[in-house]
């Protein structure tokens, strides 16, 4: 038996489990996604693989409920969380008229969902964080005592919006919590190349909040960070920057090839880190997850998006009668 | 009735919206406590607190980013950039976000913030503080530009943009702001977004115009009257997305059209009115239609000989209603 | 079981092809959907292509080392179910709504018969084109560019009244039974039958001609002639002193530079001295532009390049248009003594004759002096003999006082 960490966290059995099959699922549905690509069936995708842990543990950690979310193109730990489903993400992964996200407008990975509270996205890096300080600016003005939540990779703290947002968040004192995905490249470029300083969450420094860098490979260890940051920011302690340290395991997108800048030996150190693995044997050592109950979970999801991919494959294309709604209110 | 300035209207609208809806509030560089650089929102912050008349850090893209956020959930924010010079820091958050937050979510999400910018010259503004800003959004779909005119449009149109769930760009005259008086109602009214309207019925030659220039134009229509030349002034006042239909009636009345901006000539406003009126108007049109405008130069320069020779005024206006009236 | 079409799937935005690496299947092998069953490369990716159903591998039909465009067919599976998919493609399509085409409204309906555009009504103006009795092609009826023009080339406009009678007319031409050459009249040769005929009908002319002296103009000329066409590379003809003259008189009798406009004449403010120049048997009569502001050389470089133009059948539309005064080098042929027909609707036309040596009393003496006669044909109802008289007189006075002395070319 190994160490029960999340206990002290308080969470359940149940509770880690949930984590654990969250991240799976979107692991699947990621890989579904790129079978699909490589098969021509679908355009484009972009991956969280690798990245599971940092956005379902932070997900976790945030009101369901109440919480605001502005995710990044990687979040589908984020929005499987909040409400979205399997079959949402492959009606957008298809563009079909059903997708939640756009209906079939955006690209895949550019989530939004109102009634799940997730925040409208788009392609350009790092726009949605003034928009989660606006959010939060929202909460104080309306002494609401929602958070709101926002993520972005590394590369994406070099942009005038994230240092602009976070000193606004930061002066006014906002109920934001911003977390980094850090997987060490933006596209190509090395983490050596993108950023001058020995971390990214000392940058929060600049901004009047405490910067942490969590282990973005478990899930545990981001848990606890955004479940402090929320805190703090529910008793108006203000904005938080969370670091999380994680791996990229698949290439930039379905349009990159990685082998291009960064070797198999590099690829085959990032799989160690494979955080589904990692949080697999976790659940194993203390006794929470069994073989058994990993496969049924893996069965169980697989038809699950067997289901979601028949569904959305067979689903309506938006009519081009529709190409010029919603440009403004009707 | 009170006779008010531009700037007053402006303030007016702001203070009563404010007054009306707990969600509106403002957002820019030294809005607060000082009142804004032209004093636009003079006295707001008092009245409303530090709260709702937010002195935001010195930054375009944070202003009308975190704009963005509240209006998307659900806040009416009045965005202000100092000057409309000043805009660019923010232009991918205007464009790439509010423009294009309906549609890309499929009407999920809507983005009702109101940006207020001073645009214009001929107050030794000089290259940073004089340009007019407005083509660099007009083929944005998915935004609104409203430019006023006067200072009842100037209110009614302010109150229509706060009220409006879609993004609306205001750009404010900064010469009109004392220059222009009028009788304005204190009751609540509001001046249709997307309506363009008819200063003066005339039978020879039309202007369409907007902005300050509509005031030049009626000025100079008045000295062409004693003259018998009779102008016909149509003013935009919404310069994206246009009002077709006026734009043809007008330019069909009297077949000859002058079009009037402050603004560089090449890919101006009245660029695309000039395209519509082609496009619809060839049997009325009984001249070639004309455009006045800034030259091609990057922006007007600092020295008084220079700024006057960029900046449209009534004798331009003057000299080329009469070579129509002639044609 | 139901034979299924594997295709080479885009791999990329902007890939259009991609190459066989390697086969993962052979014929025979069974495989479940999302199956690898080839490696493909493409400039962008290199990805193991799945297969889109579950079955056998029936055939394949590119091998390794191929290079497909996105879309073609790489191998056929058989497989179980027949359904699977086909369902797919058919409820792939929008469920809502189409956008219908329209068919364009062909209808009789005319209410664009009477809005003719710019380029139409120029067209029909120019060629005095009565609009009604065209019908038009257009929506509703309109009359566009292209119906005038095809109207002008059925040739419909030839059908004039006029024309008729002038046939008419021909026929009763003497013919002598086919020995005779008949040349058609066409071209620069019409427009100018149509232009004397039409100058000879309006203008009342009436003539006059005076002798003048110009004894020292060519000695003058002589001495310099070959030096000027060395240097220049053009002559300096006598014709460039006559036109400097009559462009000095012209500036001072503006009654002579003018047109006859009906209810009014119109004096021109610009001096603009047509020249004629034949070539063959045409005749093009190019303009020398602002005459009164050019030296005599400046005029002899403006003849020599027009004369040059002429030849070379370069001279633009513009190069002949403005005139408002000409003068004709007659002398060139030798005639001493000719009838100008005026260029219409100028006023006068000037004939400037042969220089010829004459016996001449001066001083009670007989001297051989060059004589050359002018002759100048004037519109009577602009023009009367006391102002043409005056005017000649002046050009006499300014071309015997040229000399060695007083002249600057």
């Amino acid at each position: 038996m190994g160490e029960n960490r999340h206990s002290s966290l308080g969470l359940t059995d149940k509770d880690v489990i949930n984590m654990y099959r969250t991240m799976l699922l979107a692991r699947k549905i990621d890989e579904r996604m790129w079978l699909l690509n490589r098969a021509g069936k679908i355009p484009f995708v972009i991956s969280c693989q690798g990245q599971e842990a940092a956005q379902v543990g932070a997900a976790f950690a945030l009101n369901v409920e109440k919480d605001y979310v502005a995710p990044y193109y990687r979040d589908m730990g984020v929005v499987l969380h909040f409400g979205m489903t399997t079959k949402d993400l492959m009606l957008s992964g298809f563009a079909k008229a059903e997708d939640p996200n756009s209906g079939g407008r955006q690209m895949p990975g550019h989530f939004g969902d109102k009634k799940n509270r997730i925040i409208t996205g788009s392609s350009p890096v790092t726009t949605q964080l003034p928009h989660a300080v606006g959010f939060a600016l929202a909460a104080k003005l309306k002494n609401e005592d929602f958070v709101t939540f926002t993520t972005l990779g590394d590369g994406s703290t070099n942009q005038g919006d994230f240092h602009e947002g976070l000193n606004f968040a930061g002066v006014h004192k906002l109920p934001v919590i911003t977390l980094v995905q850090n997987n060490k490249l933006a596209i190509s470029v090395p983490y050596e190349k993108q950023v001058a300083s020995e971390n990214i969450a000392v940058r929060a420094q600049s901004y009047g909040m405490p910067g942490i860098v969590v282990n973005g490979n478990d899930p545990l260890d981001v848990y606890k960070a955004v479940k402090d940051a929320r805190e703090r920011a529910a008793n108006n302690e203000g904005p938080s920057l969370i670091e999380a340290v994680t791996v990229r395991l698949t290439a930039h997108s379905s349009d990159d090839n990685d082998r291009t800048y960064r070797t198999n030996e590099e690829l085959e150190e990032a799989r160690k880190n494979d955080c589904i693995s990692l949080f697999s044997t976790y659940l194993k050592q203390c006794g929470v997850l069994t073989d058994e109950l990993e496969e049924k979970m893996n069965n169980e999801i697989a038809d699950e998006i067997n289901e979601a991919t028949d569904y959305a494959e067979q689903a309506a294309f938006a009519s081009p009668d529709t190409l010029l709604d919603y440009v403004y209110e009707k | 009735m009170a006779e008010i300035s531009y700037i007053q209207a402006i303030t007016a609208a702001m203070n009563e919206e404010l007054e009306k809806d707990e969600n509106v509030f403002i957002v820019g560089e030294d809005v607060g406590g000082k009142g804004g650089v032209f004093r636009a929102t003079d006295g707001l912050y008092q009245k409303y607190g530090e709260e709702r008349v937010i002195d935001a850090p010195l930054a375009e893209s944070a202003i009308v980013g975190v704009s963005i956020g509240a209006a998307m959930y659900g806040m009416r924010p009045i965005a202000e950039i100092q000057f409309a010079d000043f805009i660019l820091p923010a232009v991918n958050q205007i464009v790439s976000e509010a423009a294009k937050i309906r549609y890309r979510s499929n009407n999920d999400w809507n983005c009702p913030i109101t940006i207020r910018a001073p645009y214009g010259g001929g107050i030794s503004g000089a290259l940073y503080h004089s340009q007019s800003i407005e083509a660099m959004f007009n083929n944005q779909p998915g935004l609104k530009i409203v430019m006023p005119s006067s200072p009842y449009d100037a209110k009614g149109l302010l109150k229509a943009a706060i009220r409006d769930n879609d993004p609306v760009l205001f750009f404010e005259h900064k010469r009109a702001y004392r220059l222009l008086k009028e009788e304005v109602p204190e009751e609540d009214y509001i001046v249709p977004i997307g309506k363009a309207s008819v200063k003066r019925e005339g039978t020879d030659v039309t202007v369409i115009t907007y902005g300050l220039c509509v005031h030049l134009a009626k000025q100079a229509a008045e000295t062409l009257a004693k003259e018998g030349i009779d102008v016909h002034i149509l003013d935009l006042r919404t310069v994206y997305p246009l009002d077709q239909e006026a734009i043809i009636e007008a330019a069909s009345k009297t077949g000859k059209v002058l079009l009037v901006t402050e603004d560089n000539k090449e890919g101006s406003v009245i660029g695309e009115v000039a395209a519509i009126i082609a496009e619809h108007c060839l049997f009325e049109l009984d001249a070639p239609i004309r455009r006045l405008a800034g030259p091609d130069v990057p922006a007007m320069p600092y020295a008084h000989s220079l700024e006057k020779a960029f900046l449209i005024d009534e004798d331009k206006i003057e000299k080329a209603v009469r070579e129509l009236a002639l044609f | 079981m139901d034979t299924k079409k594997i295709t080479m799937p885009k791999l990329g935005e902007s890939v259009t092809e991609g190459t066989i690496n390697s086969w993962l299947v052979k014929v025979g092998d069974t495989v479940n959907k999302y199956d690898p069953i080839a490696e493909v490369m493409t400039d962008k990716v290199n990805a193991e292509v799945p297969s889109s159903y579950s079955g056998v591998i029936k055939e394949i039909v590119r091998e390794e080392g191929d290079t497909v465009a996105v879309g073609e067919l790489i191998c056929y599976i058989e497989t179980e179910n027949e359904q699977e998919s086909e369902q797919a493609e058919q409820k792939n399509q929008p469920s809502t709504g189409n956008l219908k085409e329209r068919p364009i409204e062909t209808s009789d309906e005319t209410s664009m018969r009477s809005r003719y555009s710019p380029a139409v009504v120029k067209l029909a103006g120019e060629h005095n084109i009565d609009l009604q009795s065209i019908s038009g092609t257009g929506l509703g009826g309109r009359i566009t560019r292209k119906d005038i023009q095809a109207y002008i080339n059925s040739g419909k406009m030839d059908k004039a009244p006029i024309k008729e009678k002038e046939t008419e007319d021909q026929t009763a031409i003497y013919s002598a039974g086919g020995k005779d050459n008949e040349i058609p009249v066409t071209g620069i040769r019409k427009i100018i039958a149509e232009n004397m005929t039409r100058s000879k009908q309006e203008i009342p002319h009436a003539w006059m001609q005076v002798e003048v002296d110009v004894t020292d103009l060519v000695s003058y000329r002589n001495k310099i002639k070959t030096e000027f066409k060395q240097r220049e590379g053009y002559s300096l003809t006598y014709f460039s002193f006559f036109v400097y003259a009559v462009a000095r008189a012209l500036k001072e009798f503006p009654e002579v530079n003018s047109t006859w406009a009906g209810d009014k004449i119109i004096q021109r403010h610009d001096i603009n001295i047509s020249i004629a120049v034949a070539k063959e048997n045409e005749l093009f009569v190019p303009v020398i532009k602002g005459a009164d502001e050019k030296s005599i050389k400046g005029i002899a470089k403006d003849i020599y390049q027009l004369a040059e133009k002429a030849r070379s059948n370069n001279l633009a539309p513009s190069d002949m248009e403005a005139g408002t005064f000409t003068v004709n080098n007659t002398g060139t042929f030798g005639s001493v003594s000719s009838m100008g027909i005026i260029n219409h609707p100028q006023a006068a036309i000037l004939q400037v004759e042969s220089i010829v040596k004459r016996p001449v009393i001066i001083n009670n003496m007989f001297a051989a002096r060059d004589i050359v006669n002018l002759s100048l044909s004037l519109d009577h109802r602009v023009l009367d003999g006391l102002i043409c008289g005056r005017f000649l007189a002046r050009i006499k006075s300014l071309l015997e006082n040229m000399n060695e002395k007083n002249i600057t070319i």
